[in-house]
């Protein structure tokens, strides 16, 4: 907030650019070794977007999210969150940026050490200007609230069922109130249940929180109840986009697939 | 091999042409090694030290190691004296034992036994933690939220050994001593106070600060090699088993380096 503010006419004329879009990725590539992950990506992701990536296993989506925030570095390609070009960005500019971003991890990532409390207070303590333990106790309460699980304040993650587990890892994230979310693969490994509520709950926070998203998934309800748009990866590359009924009747037989195999 | 080459050769391709591939991986490490050195000073001096775990790991990594730590030197005491003894009665000089037996204690066997105890205790666990922590995503998820695990779960640890090894290695050299004592008393009898007097005449400072030199670059070791195992470790659960177990044998290897090292240079400078 406060380097916003210091740069404040700088944030503004990049706002005038490009006002809509809060991230723009332009022909990202990223390979491992020999291998090819990312082949050629491009997406934008406008302010206040629920966008929704199909893809199998093993075709690049974790990889992808994880440039975005910086875990990995891109081969080659322009990658802009907030109009910064992120691999420009110097490492006290990058957590900056980070902290503006939220990540759920697949396997929600929770500190195993930790109780729920001090997994909440442990982003918010380690802020420019850390919070007392006071002003801490309203907001881990909102977001707990928020994901509907209050009553686990005080609980180890390895008390927690695979749904809670996410929703805290969720809780996690928005502590920070993130501008972006990125999603992945938020109910695989849930039952229907649990996966329809993770859903509503992502809707929930695009509404509450006002964040743009990309919610990685290849759970065809997840993906139709949260998306404002669709994109399909395949081996490094989007090959289709558009809205749910306009890939459902796609006339590429990979597209349909994922439609196919969930009905 | 039948491609074209150019003039020009870097030493790079010099490397990649004529070195084993284990001596490459063997040189890989090492600078990786180094960058995390470099890292791990970097985030020593940043703002906001981490207390509360550095506290909680001086806990866990010497306050726990206390029960290990303090038998192992009794017996140590124990048999050494024991092993030593019959030599020494042959000579007639049965006298000499405390002081022996103290002078190889202090300047070898507490800090080396000590240590490779630890690497054994300490550099695996943490070893396998971090590795553990890597695979499941929590060191990416502390990263992405702008809290930095380099100063968290690295900086604290490193210190932590650093700073209670040196103590543990003390606490070991007096219960090898004690151990000494009883040994002694098994086969003659020599009040506690006599034998304790002998010691500390012939401990001398030139013995002392070597070897307390060296238990804090043991501790640094230990702590170093666990955490840059544990960090740098691979996706996938058995990355966590061969974090912990290369932690185990390459801060082996480190300590006695280290120890061969700091007696070359002792014998220089005294
Ligand atoms: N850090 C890494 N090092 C090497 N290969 C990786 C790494 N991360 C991912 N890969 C490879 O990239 C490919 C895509 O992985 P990922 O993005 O995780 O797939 P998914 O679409 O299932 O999330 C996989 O084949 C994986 O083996
Ligand atoms: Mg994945």
């Amino acid at each position: 907030m406060d380097s916003a503010i210091k740069t404040g006419n700088k944030t503004l004329e990049n706002n005038v650019n490009s006002p809509e879009y809060v991230l723009e990725i332009e022909h990202l590539k990223k390979s491992f070794d020999d291998k090819q992950v990312l082949n050629d990506i491009s997406l934008k992701l406008k302010k206040g977007e629920n966008l929704v990536v199909l893809g199998k296993s093993g075709h690049g989506k974790s990889v992808l999210i994880k440039c975005i925030v910086g875990l990995l570095t891109p081969d080659a390609g322009i990658l802009k969150v907030f109009n910064k070009e992120i691999t420009d960005l110097n490492k006290d500019e990058l957590t900056e940026l980070r902290r503006r971003i939220g990540f759920l991890f697949q396997n929600s990532a929770l500190y195993d050490s930790m109780s729920v409390r001090e997994n909440l207070e442990f982003p918010l303590q380690r802020q420019d200007e850390p919070l007392s333990k006071e002003e801490l106790i309203p907001l881990i309460e909102e977001v707990l609230e928020a994901v509907g699980l209050l009553d686990a304040i005080d609980k180890m993650p390895s008390d927690l069922s695979g749904g809670m587990r996410k929703r805290i890892g969720l809780a996690r994230t928005l502590i920070l109130k993130p501008a972006i979310m990125l999603y992945d693969e938020p109910t695989t490994g849930l039952d229907p249940i649990t996966s329809s509520e993770i859903s509503l709950l992502i809707l929930d926070i695009q509404k509450k929180y006002n964040t743009s998203s990309i919610i990685i998934t290849h759970d065809m309800a997840c993906a139709k109840v949260t998306n404002d748009r669709i994109m399909v990866l395949k081996e490094g590359e989007f090959i289709a986009e558009g809205s749910y009924e306009a890939l459902e009747n796609s006339e590429d037989e990979f597209v349909r697939s994922f439609f196919e195999s969930t009905n | 091999m039948s491609q074209p080459s150019t003039n020009k050769i870097t030493a790079a391709e010099i490397i990649a042409e004529y070195l084993p591939t284990s001596f490459q991986n063997f040189l890989i490490e090492l600078g990786s090694m180094l960058q995390f050195f470099i890292d791990f000073f970097k985030n020593l001096f940043k703002r906001g030290f981490e207390w509360n775990a550095f506290i909680r790991q001086c806990f866990e990594v010497g306050y726990r190691s206390i029960g290990l730590v303090s038998l192992t030197a009794f017996i140590m005491g124990l048999v050494m004296t024991l092993q030593s003894q019959p030599t020494l009665a042959n000579f007639g000089a049965e006298s000499w034992l405390p002081g022996m037996v103290s002078i190889s204690i202090v300047r070898e066997i507490g800090p080396v036994i000590t240590s490779l105890l630890c690497a054994g205790k300490i550099a695996s666990s943490i070893g396998a933690e971090l590795g553990s922590m890597k695979v499941t995503e929590q060191i990416d998820a502390m990263e992405v939220s702008g809290s930095n695990p380099m100063k968290y779960l690295v900086v604290t640890r490193i210190l932590a050994t650093t700073l209670t090894i040196p103590l543990l290695v003390i606490l070991s050299d007096a219960v090898s001593f004690c151990g000494s004592w009883v040994a002694v008393n098994i086969n003659s009898t020599m009040s506690a106070m006599l034998f304790f007097n002998k010691i500390f005449a012939t401990i001398e400072y030139e013995d002392l600060i070597p070897s307390f030199i060296k238990s804090i670059l043991f501790g640094f070791a230990v702590g170093f090699i666990g955490c840059y195992k544990g960090y740098n470790s691979n996706k996938g659960t058995e990355s966590v088993g061969v974090a912990a177990n290369s932690a185990v044998v390459t801060s082996s290897i480190s300590i006695f380096l280290i120890d061969m090292l700091v007696v070359q240079i002792t014998n220089l400078l005294y």
